[in-house]
């Protein structure tokens, strides 16, 4: 096997490197900056070059001159292993990880979409043998609706709540989440604010050249009647906080494939939920699958159990891989460990 | 069928009790009255009969969806609501949807139970192409009689009262009872004339209030009229125009049930409502509640059951004497007329009035509370004496003072996932106690942890998996909690030989090993304890 399974994490013995290792390791392949694929301790980070940014924001001082960046789709050839980075469409610089040695080719997706997204790469189909899937929301019952129509929702939504002189708190995560519904805003319906963590990563997008709308950081301290017609991005961590009461009278609404279900959606105690997510659903996992020629499928972090017995019906040879990502959880994560949504 | 849809939406989307009142108010005026008429059925809580076979309705949705049963059941496990996963599997059309919300339950929704499975089967899948969005998901939740909307019955009320001209108390009373939902029926129902409220009917029932402080703060011992809080079935009993009526409080007509007790009822004068507790009874004193449970859910009655559990009516208030509705008039007045009419019963009639507690001062009231148990009482009820008899739950005037309850630290041993808001997460526990070396089961409880809680047992549970039967898991005995019950009783249909009532999480004893957990003894004691005053 190309890529094993070991306590440190997913290992690609001819090159000695890791891919998302969890536990730390000389060489380290990141697929995206979320904090449970991107850790600390390792001894030299290889990530997509647009990811870079962001990528040593996360890691810190410390250990952001062990990343080294590579632009999409150029290959590093490592003890005669070929390595390169593709596109994922998860977030800012999200990679898909492609080894290859002695003619076997390996592709780690990472988490993805295949949607399109105003503030990364689009997910690019990579052709290999064994595909190593994400499989968060792999269930037929997520489907997400076309994306024009949710951003149309929320800018209704906003407007809605503008008219009626109530601030408009929106929820995604800091990393990703958040600036895609920034990218989507109507700025004409009123003011953007911002949570601090968002604020921040806000501004690595802007240094990476993805434009977003204009947007002002809510300090702690500030109040401004303006703030009535507002919305507010925020991580979910911040719901029930003092920083998040004093926009009141307002409204809270939360983005991801979790808000499919009403059961979820209830759960969040939000007034609204918008499905919005940064995974594949059932149709793109299917696609995306296919579009790999892969004849052999792992499948990691999220319903493997139905997933694999799905593919295994459809003559794939699949198997469900224990990996230490948090893609399955639905409950609200603190802001400075977004996993998936 | 899409204005249905719509103001469920429009619920489903605000938790203010205005804006959902606006909302009915705005459904009521505009609908046909045969739509209201349903739209009141169905937010009052009715469900259909079951009309099509569960496995089925599974069946035929993972066939319209083209995936495979066992992929169907994995998503029906995550969503954890039937009719939901149906809407999210089956693939939708976009055409608009035609037809009043009538149509759809009378030509449509009702018929399935008469069809064979084939036919109902292709009317279904009509019926999922025929309807989108929320309507087909309102559809789903009314065939799989799961209906719910956050709407209490007395919202509904209050947006009837709005949209006619006739008071809320009125149309409450008209609700209750048997009716069937058509467009006259609406019609009479926000009608001025009085004349037509139907003389079988009950009065809305009064609801105490759980007093959160102590009696102290009510004001002055002498305005509050002191009974004990019966542990049976709240029940008025109507004798008019030579007939009588047993109603439960959850609006069911119980004639046929309680003979020994309706024979009492036609001995009282015509024109007379008495509001009471149903209570199996022997020897002047009530039995335990679970004696009583051997007399629910039976239409018929055998004989020797009536020797062994007789039914007694525990008598609170007379709401009408003399064809007369005297709900209006203070406590003291109306208690002084029930007190004449069931004195005039014969010896050994089936209905007496419920005593009064002899509490001179707030301080004895507090000691009676605490003999609540050995009376098989639940606590105190404390009413003031000037208090009219309202409608529905109204703070104030009449206030239950439950005993405090019995506790048991316990050991988490099964879970399994919850259903709606906690579909998915594991919420539904069974709780062990020590039986020498062993755990025994003993009690299931679903409430009482916070929503971060649940989130951490629910982490415990998915990492500690001892075993899985179909949704349940055994996990490792690790986890203690305290668990609160109004009363326990023996029991031969458990393992554990007890059977406890209202079983809820008081708190999660971080703070306990397992084994500190009680025993099977110390529950024991419990119930021995109970049964003497202390």
């Amino acid at each position: 096997m190309l890529l094993q399974l070991t306590e440190r994490g997913l290992w690609c013995e001819p090159a000695d490197l890791y891919i998302d290792p969890w536990a730390p390791v000389d060489r380290a392949v990141i697929t995206h900056a979320h904090a449970d694929h991107l850790r600390w301790g390792h001894q030299h980070y290889l990530v997509a070059e647009p990811g870079l940014g962001v990528a040593q924001h996360r890691l810190g001082s410390s250990y952001a001159s062990r990343a080294e960046a590579v632009p999409y789709g150029s290959v590093t050839v490592h003890r005669g292993v070929k390595i390169s980075l593709h596109p994922a469409g998860h977030i800012l610089g999200s990679a898909q990880v492609r080894v290859e040695h002695a003619g076997e080719v390996w592709v780690v997706s990472g988490d993805y979409k295949t949607d399109v997204d105003a503030t990364c790469a689009p997910w690019e189909p990579v052709r290999c043998h064994t595909f190593v899937t994400e499989c968060t929301f792999g269930l037929p019952v997520y489907r997400w609706p076309a994306q024009s129509e949710v951003f149309a929702q929320i800018n209704n939504w906003w407007q809605g709540n503008a008219n009626a002189g109530r601030a408009s708190l929106l929820y995604g995560y800091a990393l990703g989440k958040a600036q895609r519904l920034l990218a989507g805003l109507d700025p004409s319906i009123g003011p953007i604010l911002t949570h601090g963590a968002v604020e921040t990563m806000t501004a690595r997008y802007r240094e990476a050249g993805i434009s977003m709308p204009e947007t002002q950081y809510a300090t702690i301290d500030k109040r401004d009647p303006a703030w009535k017609r507002a919305i507010i991005v925020a991580p979910p961590g911040a719901a029930g906080t003092t920083w998040v009461r004093r926009f009141a009278p307002s409204a809270a609404a939360f983005a991801s494939g979790w808000m499919t279900v009403r059961g979820a959606r209830r759960r969040r105690g939000v007034d609204r939920g918008f499905v919005l997510s940064d995974h594949v659903d059932w149709p793109q996992l299917q696609n995306a699958i296919s579009a790999t020629g892969a004849e052999r499928v792992w499948a990691t972090h999220g319903f493997t159990g139905p997933v694999v017995r799905w593919l295994r019906e459809r003559g794939y040879e699949a198997d469900a891989l224990s990996t230490r990502f948090e893609g399955e959880r639905d409950d609200a994560p603190l802001e400075d460990a977004e996993p998936d949504a | 069928m899409k204005h249905f849809a719509a103001l469920f939406d429009r619920i489903d989307a605000t938790t203010g009790t205005q804006d959902k009142v606006a909302a009915l108010v705005e459904y009521f005026r505009a609908a046909p009255p045969a739509d209201s008429a349903w739209t009141i059925a169905f937010l009052t809580g009715r469900r259909p009969k079951r009309l099509v076979r569960s496995p089925d309705l599974r069946q035929w949705a993972a066939a319209a969806a083209d995936i495979p049963d066992w992929l169907f059941e994995e998503s029906y496990a995550q969503v954890g609501d039937l009719a939901e996963t149906i809407s999210l599997l089956v693939p939708e059309t976009h055409n608009a949807i035609e037809g009043t919300f009538t149509e759809w339950i009378e030509q449509r929704l009702l018929p399935l139970s008469a069809l064979d499975p084939t036919a109902q089967r292709t009317a279904l899948l009509e019926a999922w192409s025929a309807l989108n969005g929320t309507a087909r998901f309102v559809f789903n939740k009314l065939l799989t009689g799961s209906f719910r909307v956050g709407v209490s019955d007395g919202l509904v009320v209050r947006a009837l009262a709005e949209t006619s001209a006739v008071a809320a108390d009125v149309v409450a009373h008209r609700l209750m009872g048997k009716w069937e939902p058509s467009g006259e029926w609406f019609n009479r129902l926000v009608s001025e004339a009085t004349s037509d409220a139907h003389w079988s009917r009950p009065y809305p029932f009064f609801l105490a209030h759980a007093l959160e402080s102590l009696p102290e703060a009510l004001g002055d011992r002498d305005d509050w009229q002191v009974e004990w809080k019966w542990d049976g079935i709240r029940a008025q009993v109507i004798r008019r125009r030579g007939r009588d009526f047993l109603w439960s409080r959850g609006d069911d007509l119980l004639s046929g049930r309680f003979p020994e007790v309706e024979t009492s009822v036609s001995l009282l004068p015509d024109g007379t409502v008495l509001d009471g507790e149903l209570l199996a009874w022997r020897d002047a004193q009530p039995l335990p509640f679970s004696a009583l449970q051997r007399r629910l859910n039976r239409k018929t009655v055998g004989k020797k059951l009536l020797t062994e559990v007789p039914v007694h009516l525990v008598a609170y208030d007379c709401l009408e004497t003399d064809d007369e509705d005297i709900r209006a008039l203070p406590l003291d007045v109306r208690r002084a007329h029930l007190e004449r009419i069931v004195a005039a019963l014969p010896a050994g009639a089936a209905i007496s009035v419920s005593p009064l507690v002899r509490a001179a001062t707030w301080t004895d009231v507090s000691h009676a509370r605490d003999q609540a148990r050995a009376q098989e009482a639940e606590g105190l009820m404390l009413k003031r004496r000037a208090s009219s008899y309202g409608v529905g739950r109204r703070t104030g005037d009449w206030w239950k003072w439950k005993v405090a309850p019995l506790t048991v630290d316990a050991v988490l041993v099964y879970a399994q996932a919850g259903h709606g808001k906690r579909a998915g997460l594991y919420t539904d526990y069974t709780f062990a106690v020590w039986d020498g070396d062993a755990l025994v089961p003993f009690a299931k409880a679903y409430s009482g942890l916070t929503d971060a809680e649940i989130r951490d047992v629910d982490r415990f549970v998915r990492a500690h998996t001892k075993e899985k039967f179909g949704p349940v898991r055994t996990v490792e005995p690790q986890l203690v909690f305290e668990l609160a019950f109004e009363g326990i009783q023996e029991s031969t249909r458990h393992k554990s030989g007890i059977a406890v009532r209202f079983p809820r999480i008081a708190r999660w004893r971080r703070d306990k090993a397992v084994t500190d957990a009680d025993s099977l003894e110390s529950v024991r004691n419990l119930l021995r304890a109970q049964r003497e005053p202390a």
